[in-house]
């Protein structure tokens, strides 16, 4: 039974998401008083062993801080050491970077869309179950995915830690028509896209608003993805974006420990912030394509050219879609316009210095800094990822989502729960980036 | 209490210090996990199901290293849960690139990326899951590949050992006919000491094999050594390449003092 007054909750390990946590949520006479993310990730400690490593080995070594978003790893590797050394990686060789990239947000995306997320909107607990109902939309989810995976194992040569990748560009770089197979096979994943996008908007999305800056990279005259500036658009101040340079990412996105969690939680100039899918669309979707732009606009999504913001976390599934539509359409564009650059990869000789290095990871902006010395080891790493960035943005979700819920009556622990867990899965968190998820006990004052 | 007759065999997926590779291999699986879901009841795989049943389990794949007080009591239970326990990957087999921190010193590493190192809880060393509970099979790589993970389902919930050969990558270049790199190209590759399994990938896009299975069943280091020598790495590039994603077994096998003396004589 539960009953009004002071209760704790205390989810325990959270399911369908990348990565372990928990929640404590303290509720007093009926207000919300404490939401706290709990993340148990077991501390691995990339920053200490990076020190004493050649400038050539973070972008081997750093993939393996995330199994689901590794290319995003060792792209903002790649860029910070390049930025050290004073090399531009350009031309086809960043051309394949971005559409190596393409790959793992539709891989990425997919199975957040399909495997983790979609089941709660259709009341199932996983996507086998929703199979059940379901099969021919997580037929077309699994067959999505595996497109992506097919341009990660076609450049990168698997799909979770990439081994082609390297500082400046990478170890073979196919001919052109290699990329034969490859293109039949996304443009039929384009009508997957694209069905995706209209099933997932289909879905009922419970009222929500998120109060949060958001950040993401921006890039003149395209949608960022594994470059760019970072730029916020504050919450409450129109569409009125600002910018400031990479080097100083540091100095606004300030990083704290707080003691019941492994991650550290980062604030953007003493604010708490989102990044990911919707902070992305808000600030860069008057970049995309018209048809992506129209396909988004179909799915009922608020059109950025014109200066609507969605800020609705429960259609950031809906986002996602639009994001998978766009980097099919991007990858089959970077497939047509590729010629078979002269050499693989750009000699990096490594000089002292420090280099900041940011890319657009599915779930958000994930930053590198590293200090290299005279002989090119690094001296020093710093790892910023998207969800040390977004656990404030989330514990605010989850308190003003649960205290909307307090208002129509007093929720069982499991309503609680599953309703808390479908808050955070609407983030698309990636525990183990920073430090995995929900059982619950529940603690009565 | 008389246990309910199961049709379906029961599979869980465990995590403990990780990145999740090596469980999204398992959704990763995209032709074989709807038939693969017919055949197993997906019992515990907290990473996509929040459907989470208590034991007992069948078959067991265990992620990740032991690095923390609580793990360790955690796999003792998951072990006298499973009837079958596998390791996978090159965390949970010889404790993963965290191992690194069994050659250092745990308590600098906790200061250098936290702030209140005391709120951290962690064990000065990440080991393999074998070193502290039996385990029936253990699963190679970084990360594992989806076609011996597929094989060793099947062999396990069909009561018989996975095929999955012992031999180095050096078998596998050949058999996939790419040329030798170190020979040809003077490019280092620990293709000859390294557990193949990954059908000789790095090779094939030109680049020496990184280890990334950890070691195979016969190595000869005394011979493998000098040849990375000749292949222009310096001894700190030789103890750095073998100390990356299965540090902790290939420091049993390679031979220090030898590396050490002949280091200093160069």
């Amino acid at each position: 039974m539960t009953h009004r007054g002071s209760r704790v909750l205390h989810v325990g390990a959270l399911a369908r998401v990348e990565g372990e946590g928990a929640l404590r949520l303290r509720i007093s006479d009926g207000t919300v008083t404490q939401a706290q993310l709990s993340i148990y990730e077991p501390p691995r400690f990339f920053e200490a062993f990076l020190r004493g490593r050649r400038h050539t080995e973070p972008p081997d070594i750093t993939s393996r801080v995330c199994g689901i978003c590794p290319v995003a790893y060792q792209t903002s590797s790649c860029h910070a050491i390049e930025d050290v050394c004073g090399i531009t990686v350009d031309g086809q060789l960043a051309a394949l970077r971005r559409l190596l990239y393409c790959g793992e947000w539709i891989e990425s995306h997919t199975l957040h869309i399909y495997l983790l997320h979609a089941p709660d909107f259709l009341g199932c607990d996983n996507a086998i179950e929703l199979s059940r109902t379901h099969r021919a939309d997580v037929e077309r989810g699994l067959r999505l995915k595996q497109a992506g995976n097919s341009i990660m194992e076609f450049l990168g040569g698997r799909s979770i830690h990439p081994i082609n990748v390297r500082v400046g560009g990478f170890h073979r770089t196919p001919a052109r028509t290699e990329f034969r197979p490859l293109a039949e096979r996304l443009r039929q994943a384009r009508d997957d896209a694209l069905a995706t996008v209209a099933w997932v908007a289909g879905f009922d999305f419970p009222e929500a608003d998120c109060d949060a800056d958001l950040l993401a990279l921006t890039e003149p005259g395209t949608y960022a993805i594994e470059t760019g500036t970072p730029t916020v658009l504050p919450h409450g101040d129109g569409h009125r974006t600002r910018t400031f340079p990479l080097a100083d990412f540091t100095t606004h996105v300030v990083e704290e420990q707080v003691p019941y969690s492994t991650a550290l939680q980062a604030r953007l100039d003493g604010r708490r912030h989102l990044t990911g899918a919707l902070a992305r669309y808000a600030i860069s979707g008057h970049q995309l394509p018209p048809a992506v732009r129209e396909a988004a606009r179909s799915a009922g999504l608020a059109d950025p050219a014109s200066g609507q913001i969605c800020r609705n976390p429960f259609r950031s599934v809906v986002v996602r879609a639009v994001e998978v539509l766009y980097a099919v359409e991007e990858a089959l564009r970077l497939i047509d316009a590729y010629e078979l650059p002269p050499y693989p990869a750009v000699d990096v000789p490594p000089r002292a210095g420090t280099g900041h290095g940011a890319t657009e990871a599915p779930r958000g902006t994930l930053y590198h800094r590293y200090t290299l010395d005279d002989e090119g080891l690094v001296t020093d790493a710093c790892l910023i990822p998207p969800t040390s960035q977004n656990q404030g943005a989330i514990e605010e979700d989850l308190r003003r989502i649960v205290q909307d819920r307090l208002r129509h009556g007093e929720p069982t622990d499991a309503e609680l729960t599953r309703l808390c867990e479908r808050a955070i899965r609407n983030h698309d968190p990636c525990i183990s980036c920073s430090a995995h998820f929900l059982d619950l006990t529940v603690v009565r004052a | 209490m008389a246990a309910p007759v199961r049709s379906r065999p029961r599979l869980g997926v465990f995590k403990f210090a990780s990145c999740d590779g090596c469980q999204l291999t398992l959704l990763d699986c995209e032709d074989e996990l709807l038939p693969l879901a017919a055949e197993i009841d997906i019992a515990h795989f907290v990473e996509a199901s929040s459907d989470i049943q208590p034991g007992p389990y069948d078959l067991s794949l265990v992620e990740g290293s032991v690095s923390t007080p609580e793990h360790l009591e955690r796999i003792r239970r998951i072990r006298s849960e499973s009837r079958h326990l596998v390791t996978i990957g090159a965390c949970a087999t010889a404790g993963g690139v965290q191992a690194l921190r069994n050659f250092a010193d745990v308590a600098e590493f906790r200061a250098t990326v936290y702030a209140k190192p005391e709120y951290i809880e962690t064990l000065a060393t990440s080991t393999p899951i074998s070193a502290h509970v039996p385990v029936d099979f253990e699963l190679r790589g970084c990360p594992i590949d989806r076609g011996q993970l597929i094989e060793v389902i099947t062999a396990f919930l069909a009561d018989r050992r996975p095929d999955i050969p012992n031999h180095s990558v050096c078998f596998a270049c050949k058999r996939r006919g790419t040329t030798c790199l170190p020979v040809a190209h003077g490019i280092p590759c620990l293709g000859p000491v390294t557990h193949a399994g990954c059908g000789a990938l790095c090779p094939a896009y030109g680049r020496g094999c990184y280890g990334c299975f950890g070691p195979s069943a016969s190595t000869n280091m005394p011979a493998m050594i000098p040849l990375l020598r000749s292949d222009g790495m310096s001894d700190e590039d030789i103890l750095r390449f073998l100390h990356t994603f299965n540090a902790h077994d290939f420091a049993a096998i390679e031979p220090p003092g030898e590396l050490g003396e002949e280091g200093a004589a160069s």
